[in-house]
């Protein structure tokens, strides 16, 4: 446990909130949990979506909502001593920004949009520091230098939405850090940003915290970025703390079930079993670890018969600059490939390299601009929309969002039978009933799905439900657009899995657009790497790995957080 | 891909429907107070109209069953001067007939044939002196032609709102959804519509057409369909660029299909919303323009024909008829707002 001889920066005692629901009911989010978090270190708040970590960092700066959040009057948080809890309104005003301080996962809504990135990070300062306008922009400018923002002196007057993702990061660090507050919340800040972005943040987060010697509170559901910056890692799952100990322990010597399945369900790049464990694995009533399974080995074979090739294919935007002029911006420059049925293409490349644009063109989903797809012998991308529609069932996609991919008002049901309707593929209404239910069952969906709106599943058996629409059709090629990228580590592993099982039994070919190198690693035969429009290099995904041609894959490879190995000694 | 996939459910599944978005709306609804009482308010008035449509109730409200000006039933004892007026005048007045013998034929015949008809009984109903809510200038029964009169301006308003929902609707998917050329031609359109003053086109359009119930429902409709396509052409902007409807596109849905079975349920609960406040809208629009003597026909009453007649009335001191009408409208235009206001919390889509 940390005993440290001096006081705790935080000490979350005994912490617990509900949410009151409409028509009375009460969801208990957190469950009376407690941690500190010392002086000058990095503290990892580990879980998955719903286990409570967010609303335990926004209780500890107050900032749940009022109408709905109730605190359990037992609970306790001191921080050097206070019980912030029991402070006025201005007293925890007074500490917010100051003392404490928040980033958040998505840069772009936690901007104001309206007001220059120059104003928001003065407006801290003026605040708190009682600073005039003019040192504040001064000292803002400075701040912008530090968080590495390039052209202080010209950025600062930008507004959020032109800078990238990255760059929005980082100023809100900037606010963040403005007032050397000595805790920095950061809630999932890399998580919507590009592996090697991720990989910068980081070790700007780890260099300010060493310089301005302030705490972090760190909070992700991803195990390798936790290995690589935190000393101590709390791990929650359900509103509860399962395991809390140094980053040492935890990773090398796991004691709850919890916490060692979650450390396996993550692709490793070393390996690729046949199967990934998942969480069910590791909570059987025994607790046992599963056994190691035989490697599966990937790539493709001289003898593969080959379903879909593509050939110079090319999609460039034309977007308005003006009344008159338009600018020509090429999405994908030149892409040429081959999908050998029954394997997996994956294809990886960062935001805006155009992976998406493919995998969306490919499908007519977007009008290409040039090039060749060549399925059963005919180019799809010169038929006719009639004479398209006879193919079109036959290569299918499952989008990144699953919050958004599914009608919100349709039912399970009918979001299943419609692809049949459509491509008359059931006799009579019962056969496509019965055909919804039995592909329901084969995802893991029990059969009162049929009858339940989107809303009520979580995003991993939305994505499952979308899988399920996709088979209706029994296609031949099924794109994966990012699909497992928006959920937790454990459910990515069910999802694999599912995928997986489902081109053993069905020999589908999978295209797997993702940015997550592990995870393509583990489920691709084949894998191209692409970059601003540019195919940079197709080979088989052990070769890849092992022995990148370019320089671009290298440093793709080099990015990827290697979790805790990389500070093990030997 | 082998069709492993056949195996048949044996006994049909459990009947587990979850709630809709318009089941749960309803429930939420059915806790709001205010929300209530107004639905219950605006069926009761339903109702009136579709008894009154039916003959139940003010079938004879063009019947002058009491005196000029009668006073309402809890005025019954104060005197009504214009009702003696007529009284005085309409009786037998003993006035000498002028001797015309010269120009007139038949003047000589005149005294005969009068006391002829002082002998025949006629039977005239003795006209009330008082009716519930009043009379007005003719003895019309004032309650039966506020009923008859809710009866029209309701039908209208409904009627109108109903057309102008539809019309507004379907133009604002259609643009929206399509965009390019389609609808920038309805872009076109809206603004033609849009730039001229309201009231302008509609008193040009009643003067143009003839007078009559489909011809203001016309105008209404025509007039009226702006507002709501508006907001639905934004939000099927907003819809058509969605995961889903690329999701339906994937599967091999149609433009149509993609357009009204997979976005239109996501964006009825805006018409509904607007369909309730037009309704509200167009009754006030047209006891306006029965008001100014360009809605109705002569032989039909309206709230409106109530209120102009009402402007010369108040000037003797009759205010009735003004009451009458001013009330039952204000009444159903407040429950009818405060539905509309409950109804939109009730549809709330942020629960989605």
């Amino acid at each position: 446990m940390m005993s440290d001889m001096e006081q705790p920066l935080l000490r979350v005692s005994n912490l617990g909130v509900n949410f009151r629901l409409e028509g009375g009911a009460v969801f208990e989010a957190v469950k009376g949990i407690s941690f500190e978090v010392p002086k000058n270190a990095t503290v990892a708040l580990v879980g998955e979506s719903g286990s409570g970590k967010s609303v335990s960092a926004m209780a500890v700066m107050r900032l749940l909502p009022k109408e709905s959040a109730i605190v359990a009057p037992a609970s306790e948080i001191f921080f050097e001593g206070s019980n912030l809890l029991k402070l006025s309104d201005e007293g925890i005003r007074a500490i917010r920004g100051k003392d404490i301080s928040v980033i958040f996962q998505e840069p772009m809504s936690s901007l104001n949009p309206v007001f220059t990135v120059g104003d928001q990070i003065a407006e801290i300062l003026c605040l708190h520091m009682g600073m005039s306008r003019a040192q504040a922009w001064r000292r803002a400018e400075e701040l912008m230098y530090e968080v590495g923002i390039p052209d202080p002196r010209l950025r600062i007057k930008s507004f959020p939405h032109e800078l990238s993702g990255g760059q929005q990061q980082r100023v809100m660090i900037a606010i963040a850090i403005a007032c050397n507050p000595k805790l920095l919340i950061a809630d999932e800040p890399t998580t919507a940003l590009d592996v090697t972005i991720q990989k910068q943040i980081l070790d700007l987060l780890a260099g300010l915290q060493e310089r301005h010697r302030m705490s972090v509170l760190f909070i992700t559901h991803d195990l390798a970025v936790v290995g690589e910056i935190a000393e101590h890692v709390v791990v929650m799952q359900e509103g509860e703390i399962k395991e809390q100990g140094t980053a040492r322990q935890i990773f090398e010597a796991p004691r709850h079930a919890y916490t060692q399945a979650l450390l396996s369900c993550r692709p490793n790049v070393n390996e690729r079993p046949m199967r990934l464990a998942v969480i069910e694995d590791f909570l059987g009533a025994e607790g046992a670890v599963p056994i190691k399974l035989e490697q599966r080995r990937r790539g493709y074979r001289d003898d593969d018969e080959i379903v879909l090739e593509v050939r110079n294919l090319s999609k460039h935007f034309r977007l308005k600059d003006g009344i008159f002029k338009s600018r020509d911006i090429p999405a994908v420059k030149d892409a040429s490939f081959k999908l050998a049925r029954g394997k997996t293409l994956g294809l990886v490349g960062e935001s805006g390299s155009g992976k998406t644009t493919v995998g969306l063109t490919l499908m007519r989903l977007h009008a290409s601009s040039g090039g060749e797809v060549l399925f059963d012998g005919v180019d799809l991308l010169k038929l006719s929309e009639q004479d398209f529609m006879k193919y079109k069932r036959r290569i299918q996609i499952v989008f990144q969002n699953p919050y958004a991919s599914l009608n919100p008002r349709f039912t399970v049901g009918q979001i299943l039978i419609e692809p049949m309707t459509i491509h008359k593929l059931a006799a009579s209404n019962q056969e496509a009933v019965d055909l919804a239910m039995a592909l329901l069952g084969r995802v893991g969906l029990p059969e009162e799905a049929f009858y339940k709106y989107p809303h009520e599943f979580s995003g991993g058996q939305r994505q499952r439900i979308a899988i399920a629409r996709c088979l209706t059709m029994k296609p031949d090629v099924l794109i994966c657009d990012e699909s497992v990228s928006a959920l937790d580590v454990s459910v990515q592993a069910q999802v694999l899995n599912l995928l997986q099982d489902l081109q053993d039994e069905y020999r589908m070919s999978y295209i797997f657009i993702s940015h997550d190198l592990a995870v393509v690693k583990y489920i691709s035969d084949q894998v191209m790497v692409m970059s601003d429009g540019d195919v940079i290099e197709v080979a088989n995904s052990d070769d890849i790995y092992l022995n990148p041609q370019q320089e671009y894959t290298r440093k793709l490879l080099g990015s990827i957080p290697r979790g805790w190995q990389n500070q093990a000694p030997g | 891909m082998s069709a492993v996939i056949s195996q048949t459910i044996a006994a049909s599944p459990r009947q587990r429907q979850s709630p809709g978005l318009w089941t749960l709306a309803w429930r939420r609804l059915k806790r709001d107070k205010v929300g209530m009482v107004s639905l219950v308010v605006v069926a009761f008035f339903l109702a009136l109209m579709i008894a009154s449509y039916l003959g139940i109730v003010a079938g004879n409200w063009s019947k002058e069953v009491g005196v000029s000006y009668a006073h309402p039933a809890f005025m019954a004892g104060e005197e009504n001067f214009e009702a003696a007026q007529m009284g005085l005048s309409s009786s037998a007045a003993d006035v000498p007939y002028a001797d015309l013998s010269s120009v007139d034929p038949l003047a000589p015949r005149y005294r005969e044939w009068e006391e002829r008809t002082a002998k025949i009984m006629v039977t005239e109903a003795p006209r009330a002196e008082t009716l519930l809510l009043g009379g007005d200038k003719w003895g019309r029964d004032v309650l039966q032609k506020a009923v008859k009169g809710a009866e029209t301006s309701i039908f209208v308003g409904l009627t109108a709102a109903l057309l102008a929902t539809i019309f507004g609707t379907v133009l604002g998917g259609l643009s929206g959804y399509m965009g390019g050329r389609v609808g920038d031609v309805l872009e076109w359109f809206y603004n033609v519509f849009t730039s001229i003053p309201y009231i302008l086109l509609i008193l040009s359009f009643a003067a143009v057409l003839r007078q009559g119930l489909d011809t203001i429902i016309f105008i209404l409709a025509c007039t009226g369909w702006t507002g709501i396509y508006r907001l639905v052409r934004a939000e099927y902007i907003k819809h058509a660029s969605r995961e889903y409807v690329k999701a339906a596109q994937a599967i091999g849905a149609t433009h149509q299909r993609r357009m009204f079975v997979h976005i239109l349920p996501n964006v009825s609960h805006v018409s509904l919303v607007q369909l309730s406040q037009h309704v509200v809208q167009f009754i006030k629009a047209e006891v306006i323009l029965s008001f100014l003597g360009l809605g109705v026909p002569v032989d039909a009453v309206s709230w409106g024909t109530m209120l102009a007649e009402a402007q010369t009335e108040l000037v003797i001191g009759k205010w009735w008829q003004l009451a009458a009408a001013g009330v039952s409208m204000a009444i159903l235009v407040t429950a009818f707002s405060m539905l509309t206001d409950s109804l939109r919390d009730a549809l709330d889509p942020k629960m989605k």
